[in-house]
C-alpha cells in the first residue's frame, strides 16, 4: 500500500489513521455537495413534469455546440487530474506540475465558454424577465432561470476547484507533494471528479433532452 | 372576569374533532400518569441514604423493550386512523354545497356569494346546510381559519384552494388569517354570521339587486374575447365550453383531465401547459390581465353554461 | 486553577491563543460565548413580545417593529443558539474526551467553523441592526420574495454562513467518532451523548445543504424579480415550503437528539446505575434522525398539499414519536432500585422528563391531521415547540453545563443555589408555555399582537411566567460566571461518574490525556450498591 502521507497530524494516532479520516471526511463532504444541488435538480424534475411541453420548447434553445464543447474540456480535465495524481504516486514532480496545469487551464477553458455561452444567451433573451424571449411560453422562464442558477452554481464551484488546484500547484512546486505524500492531492482530485460528475448530469439535462425531432 | 377555556363548537367537523382531542387528552393524562407516578416514587424510594433493597434486578429486558415499542406503535396507528378519517371527511366538500367565494389579499377577506351578495370581513352563511368556500389571494399566502368550526385552509396565490363546513348552530363567530402575511396580519380578521335559513334568504334579498357571479363571468367572457374563439362558428379554433364543468378532457399527449376549477383556471392562465386534443396551442394567456375575482367570476359563468346539455362523458 | 499542571485554560493567557486555537476545548468554549450573546438578544425581543401581549390591543409597538421581533426571536434562537449548542458547546469540549482521542479529527476546520459561525451571526445582527427583517423564522414566498421590505437578503445570507459552519462541524464529529475512538471503545461501549452526537450529525451533513440550497434560491429570486417560487410565471409558493421544512423538520432533531444524549449521561450518573436498555437508546437516536427525515410535509397539512401526502406524513410523524417515549421509558426503569441524589444536575434531566413528555404528547395532536387543521397556525404550536425547545433543549444544556462545570472549569457551582434555579425554571416555564396550549385551541393564531379580548387571561399569564423564567436563566448566569473565580476547586471526578472524561484533570490538560487509554468496560459500569444507596 502507498503510504501518501507521512506528515501526520498530531491528533492522529497514526498515519493510517489520518488518511481513513480525510478519506472519510472528503467523501462526506461530497454528499453535503450532492444533497445542495440536489435542491436544484428536484426543482427541474418537478417542473419538467408539470411544464412537460414548456420545458420541451425551452430545452431546444440552449446551444448544443458550447454544451457539448464544455462536456469534452471538463472530461479531458479529469483525465490530466488522474494523471496528475499517478504522476505524484510516481514521485515525478515535474509531471504533476504539467498535469495541473494543464487542468488549470482546462478549467479556465470551461470558464471562457460558459462566459461566450452566456453571451449569447443574452443576446437571445433567454434571461427569464421582462425582455424575455416573446416567441417562449411564459413557463419556459422556470427552465431558464434553472438553467442560470444550475450552470451557474456548477461554475462556482469549478473555481473553487481552479483554487484548489493552484494550492496543489504551489505545494508541488515547494516539494511538498511528493510520493510518500500525496493525500490533499488526491483528495482535491475527488473534488474535482465530482465537480466533474455535476456536469455530467446538467449536460444531459440542459442539452439533450427533447433534442430529437 | 369572564374568560372561555374552551371554543364553541358550531359545526359538524368541531363535534368529530372535539372528540377526537378528548380521547388525546385523556390518553396524555395516562400516559403522564403512567411515567410520573413511577418517577416520582421512584425518587422516594430510592432516595440515596435510604435503606432499601438495591439488588441488580435481572428485568426481562428484551421482552420490555418490545412491548413498549410495538404497543405504542398499534396505539398511534388507531390514533392516526381516526384523524385521518375526520380529516378526509372534511377536506373533500360534499357534492351540493353553497359555493362562496373567498379572495384574501393583505390585509383583509372579500367575500362574494353565487348570488353576487359582496362581503368585507363578514361571511353570512345558513345553518344546517354545507357552505363550500373556494379560495384565492392575489398577493401573499393567508390562511382562512374558523375556530368554531375547527377548520382551516391555507390560501395560496396561482391556485384555488377549497375548505367546507356545515354550521350547526346560529351565532357570530370568529375568522382569522392563520399565517402571516406582512404588517396587518394580526388585524385580518372578521366574523361569520350563522343565520336561520329565513333570516339568510332576507340577506341575501336585503341589498339592491345584484350581478349574479355566473352574469359578472358571463359579460367578462365577452369582454375579454373569449367568446371571439370559443363560441359559434369560430369553434373550429376552440374548444367548445359548453357543459364542460365536470367532465373529461381528452388532452394531446393522450391523458385525459377532470374539467374542475383548477383545470379552468391553469386553461386560462397557462394555457400552452394542457391542449386538448385536435386542437393546436393558439390561445393567448392572460396572466397579469385578470383578476382573481374575474377568475372566479369566468369560471362561475362556465360552470353555469350547457348544464342542461345532455352528458356525453362521465 | 487547581494544580501547578498546565491545562488548557493555562496554557496561553493572550487574545491570539484563544481566536487562534485548534482546541476543541477552547473552541467550545468560543461558542459558549457566543451563543450566549445571541441568545441573550433573542430573549430580549421576546421579553418586548411577552410585555407587548399583556393587552389585547397592539399598543406597545407598531406591527411592523412585532413582526421584525418575533422574526428575530426565531432566528436567532434556531440558528445561532439551539442548533450550535449541544453540538458546539458540549459536543466540541467532550467528544475528543468521551473517547479518548486527542482532538477532533479536523482541528482547523472546528475553528473554522466558529468563524464561519461567527461571520454568518454579524450578517444576522447587522441586518438587525441597519431595520431587522418581518418574514417569520420560515421566510416563507412569496411574502419574502416579492413583498416584504425589509433586509431578507443579508439575514438569509448570515444563516447561509453560519450554516456552512455547522456542516463542517458535523462532518468533524462524524469522522473522529468514526475513526479516532481509543483501543477497546467498541460502539456499543460508547457513551450514550456520543451515540446522539453521531446521530446529530448525520442529519447536520444531509439536512443542512439544502437549507442553504433553499435560502440560496430564495436570495436568487428575490434578488432577480422573479423566479422559481413565483406563481406569475408558473412558479410554486410551495416548492419552497416543502424544501424549507425538508431541512427544517429534521432540524428540530439536530436541536433535541443531543439533548437526549445528555440526559442519558446525567440519571445513570445520579441514579449510580447502569442506563436500562443501552442499546435500545442507542438505536433510538439513530431512527429518530433517519426517521425524522420523512416527516416535514406535517408541517403543512392545510398547505394545499395534497390528502394522500398528508396521510403518509401523519402516520410517519406518530412513527417517529416512538423512539422518544423508549428513552423516557429507559430513563425511568434505570432509576429503579438505583441511589437518587438530587444535586442541580439531576434537578434539570428530572424537569426535563417532565416538560419532554407534556412537549412530545401535544406533538401527537398535532400530528393527528383533524386536530392539526385546527390548531396549525395557532399558538398550540407555539406552546408544543416551546416546551420540547426551551422545556426539553435548553434545560438540557443547563443541566448539561451544570453536570459538566468541574471538568470545564476545574470549580464547582454554588449547589444550593442551582437547584434552586433548577426549580424555579420548572415553575416558570410552565406558567409561561402551559397557558398558550389553551390559547391555540380557542383559536388565537400565532404571530399576532393584537388579539381578540378573550385571549388576555392567558396571555397575563403566560408573560408572569416569562418573568420567573427569565430569573430561572439569570441566576446560572450569575453564579456560574462567579464560580470561575471563586467556586470550589473541583477534582478529576467530582460526581464519580464514569465516562472516559472523568478519568483526567479537571480541567484537563490540553492534550486531553497523558498517555491514550484503553477501554475494556461498557459504558455506565456503576459498582453494586448496598441497601444504603453506597457502592458495595
Amino acid at each position: 500500500m502507498t503510504e501518501k502521507n507521512s506528515i501526520v497530524a498530531e491528533q492522529f494516532v497514526d498515519a493510517a489513521q489520518q488518511n481513513e479520516a480525510t478519506a472519510l471526511g472528503l467523501w462526506t463532504f461530497i454528499a453535503t455537495e450532492i444533497l445542495f444541488f440536489g435542491g436544484l435538480f428536484l426543482a427541474y424534475a418537478i417542473y419538467r413534469h408539470f411544464y412537460y411541453h414548456e420545458f420541451d420548447l425551452a430545452s431546444r434553445r440552449t446551444d448544443l455546440f458550447f454544451g457539448t464543447l464544455n462536456s469534452v474540456i471538463l472530461l479531458t480535465s479529469s483525465l490530466t487530474m488522474v494523471l496528475a495524481v499517478q504522476a505524484a504516486k510516481r514521485d515525478q514532480a515535474k509531471m504533476v506540475v504539467r498535469f495541473l496545469s494543464l487542468t488549470i487551464f482546462l478549467g479556465a477553458s470551461f470558464l471562457v465558454v460558459k462566459a461566450f455561452e452566456y453571451h449569447k444567451d443574452i443576446a437571445d433573451q433567454l434571461v427569464p424577465g421582462e425582455k424575455f424571449n416573446a416567441a417562449l411560453p411564459p413557463a419556459a422562464q422556470l427552465f431558464f432561470w434553472l438553467y442560470w442558477a444550475m450552470t451557474g452554481l456548477h461554475a462556482i464551484h469549478i473555481l473553487i476547484g481552479m483554487g484548489l488546484l493552484s494550492v496543489m500547484f504551489f505545494l508541488t512546486r515547494r516539494g511538498r507533494i511528493s510520493a510518500p505524500h500525496f493525500a490533499p492531492l488526491e483528495l482535491t482530485g475527488l473534488y474535482w471528479h465530482f465537480v466533474d460528475i455535476v456536469w455530467l448530469f446538467l449536460y444531459p439535462l440542459l442539452y439533450l433532452v427533447n433534442r430529437h425531432a | 372576569m369572564n374568560f372561555p377555556i374552551f371554543p364553541a363548537a358550531a359545526s359538524t367537523t368541531a363535534v368529530a374533532t372535539d372528540r377526537l382531542y378528548f380521547f388525546l387528552l385523556a390518553f396524555s393524562a395516562c400516559i403522564i400518569a403512567l411515567i410520573f407516578v413511577p418517577l416520582i416514587f421512584f425518587l422516594f424510594k430510592y432516595r440515596r441514604g435510604k435503606v432499601t433493597s438495591r439488588d441488580e434486578p435481572h428485568l426481562p429486558t428484551m421482552k420490555i423493550e418490545i412491548a413498549w415499542t410495538v404497543i405504542p406503535v398499534f396505539l398511534v396507528t388507531g390514533m392516526f386512523a381516526w384523524a385521518a378519517e375526520i380529516f378526509f371527511e372534511e377536506e373533500v366538500p360534499p357534492a351540493n354545497a353553497l359555493e362562496i367565494n373567498v379572495v384574501g389579499k393583505q390585509w383583509m377577506w372579500k367575500l362574494q356569494h353565487s348570488e353576487g351578495n359582496r362581503e368585507i370581513n363578514e361571511l353570512h352563511v345558513p345553518v344546517n346546510r354545507a357552505v363550500k368556500l373556494t379560495l384565492a389571494s392575489e398577493d401573499v399566502i393567508h390562511s382562512f381559519f374558523i375556530p368554531a368550526f375547527r377548520i382551516k385552509q391555507d390560501v395560496v396565490p396561482g391556485r384555488f384552494t377549497t375548505e367546507w363546513f356545515q354550521p350547526t348552530r346560529l351565532g357570530v363567530y370568529r375568522f382569522y388569517c392563520s399565517e402571516y402575511c406582512g404588517a396587518d396580519h394580526s388585524k385580518m380578521a372578521g366574523n361569520v354570521f350563522v343565520l336561520s335559513p329565513p333570516a339568510y334568504a332576507a340577506w341575501l334579498a336585503h341589498d339592491s339587486p345584484h350581478e349574479t357571479l355566473a352574469r359578472a363571468g358571463e359579460n367578462l367572457f365577452r369582454e375579454l374575447g373569449c367568446s371571439g374563439c370559443h363560441v359559434g362558428s369560430a369553434a373550429i379554433h376552440a374548444p367548445s365550453l359548453s357543459g364542460l364543468y365536470g367532465k373529461l378532457v381528452p388532452l394531446s399527449d393522450g391523458t385525459f383531465v377532470r374539467a374542475d376549477d383548477k383545470y379552468l383556471r391553469d386553461s386560462i392562465l397557462q394555457p400552452a401547459a394542457q391542449i386538448v386534443a385536435g386542437y393546436q396551442p393558439l390561445m393567448p394567456t392572460y396572466t397579469g390581465h385578470i383578476s382573481e375575482e374575474e377568475l372566479l367570476h369566468l369560471i362561475a359563468y362556465i360552470k353555469s353554461i350547457g348544464q342542461d346539455a345532455t352528458a356525453q362523458n362521465p | 486553577m487547581n494544580d501547578n499542571r498546565q491545562n488548557y485554560l493555562s496554557a496561553g493567557d493572550t487574545v491570539g491563543s484563544w481566536l487562534l486555537t485548534n482546541d476543541h476545548k477552547r473552541i467550545g468554549i468560543l461558542f459558549l460565548c457566543a451563543i450566549l450573546f445571541f441568545f441573550v438578544i433573542a430573549a430580549v425581543a421576546a421579553a418586548l413580545m411577552r410585555l407587548e401581549l399583556l393587552t389585547p390591543q397592539g399598543d406597545l409597538v407598531l406591527s411592523e417593529t412585532y413582526n421584525k421581533l418575533f422574526t428575530m426571536h426565531g432566528v436567532l434562537m434556531v440558528w445561532f443558539f439551539l442548533i450550535p449548542s449541544i453540538p458546539n458547546v458540549l459536543g466540541n469540549f467532550l467528544v475528543p474526551l468521551m473517547i479518548g482521542a486527542r482532538d477532533l479529527a479536523f482541528p482547523r476546520l472546528n475553528l473554522l467553523s466558529w468563524y464561519l459561525f461567527m461571520i454568518g451571526g454579524f450578517f444576522a445582527i447587522h441586518a438587525i441592526a441597519i431595520g431587522g427583517v418581518d418574514t417569520g423564522w420560515t421566510f416563507y414566498t412569496p411574502y419574502s420574495t416579492a413583498y416584504s421590505n425589509t433586509h431578507v437578503i443579508e439575514m438569509a445570507l448570515g444563516i447561509f454562513i453560519a450554516g456552512f459552519g455547522s456542516i463542517l462541524t458535523g462532518l468533524n464529529f462524524i469522522i473522529t467518532i468514526q475513526k479516532m475512538r481509543a483501543p477497546g471503545l467498541t460502539w456499543f461501549r460508547l457513551p450514550l451523548f456520543i451515540w446522539s452526537i453521531y446521530a446529530t450529525s448525520i442529519i447536520l451533513v444531509l439536512a443542512t445543504p439544502v437549507l442553504a440550497i433553499t435560502l440560496a434560491l430564495m436570495i436568487l429570486e428575490r434578488v432577480w424579480g422573479l423566479g422559481i417560487f413565483d406563481p406569475k410565471i408558473g412558479g410554486d409558493p410551495i416548492l419552497f415550503q416543502h424544501l424549507f421544512w425538508f431541512y427544517s423538520h429534521p432540524a428540530v432533531y439536530i436541536m433535541i437528539l443531543p439533548g437526549l444524549g445528555v440526559i442519558s449521561e446525567i440519571i445513570p450518573c445520579f441514579a449510580r446505575k447502569k442506563i436500562f436498555g443501552y442499546k435500545f437508546i442507542a438505536f433510538s437516536s439513530v431512527s429518530i434522525a433517519l426517521i425524522g427525515f420523512l416527516v416535514w410535509g406535517h408541517h403543512m397539512f392545510v398547505s394545499s398539499q395534497s390528502l394522500y401526502a398528508g396521510m403518509v406524513f401523519s402516520f410517519l410523524s406518530f412513527l417517529v414519536a416512538i423512539p422518544s417515549a423508549i428513552k423516557v421509558f429507559n430513563w425511568t426503569m434505570t432509576l429503579y432500585r438505583g441511589s437518587i441524589s438530587l444535586e442541580a444536575p439531576m434537578l434539570y434531566a428530572l424537569g426535563f422528563i417532565g416538560l419532554f413528555v407534556v412537549g412530545g404528547l401535544t406533538g401527537l395532536f398535532l400530528a393527528s391531521l383533524a386536530v392539526d387543521v385546527h390548531v396549525h397556525g395557532t399558538y398550540f404550536v407555539v406552546a408544543h415547540f416551546h416546551y420540547i425547545m426551551v422545556g426539553g433543549m435548553v434545560t438540557a444544556f443547563m443541566g448539561g453545563l451544570h453536570f459538566w462545570w468541574p471538568k470545564i472549569t476545574g470549580r464547582k457551582y454554588p449547589e444550593k443555589l442551582a437547584q434552586l434555579a433548577a426549580i424555579i425554571l420548572f415553575i416558570g416555564f410552565n406558567l409561561t408555555f402551559f397557558p398558550q396550549f389553551v390559547l391555540g385551541y380557542l383559536g388565537m393564531p400565532r404571530r399576532v399582537h393584537d388579539y381578540a379580548p378573550e385571549f388576555q387571561i392567558y396571555n397575563v399569564l403566560s408573560t408572569a411566567g416569562a418573568s420567573i423564567l427569565a430569573i430561572a436563566y439569570l441566576l446560572p448566569l450569575i453564579y456560574l460566571a462567579w464560580s470561575i473565580r471563586h467556586g470550589k476547586i473541583a477534582g478529576p471526578n467530582p460526581w464519580r461518574a464514569t465516562g472516559l472524561e472523568w478519568q483526567t484533570a479537571s480541567p484537563p490538560p490540553t492534550e486531553n490525556f497523558p498517555a491514550t487509554p484503553v477501554v475494556v468496560a461498557d459504558a455506565y459500569e456503576y459498582p453494586p450498591l448496598d441497601d444504603h444507596g453506597e457502592p458495595t
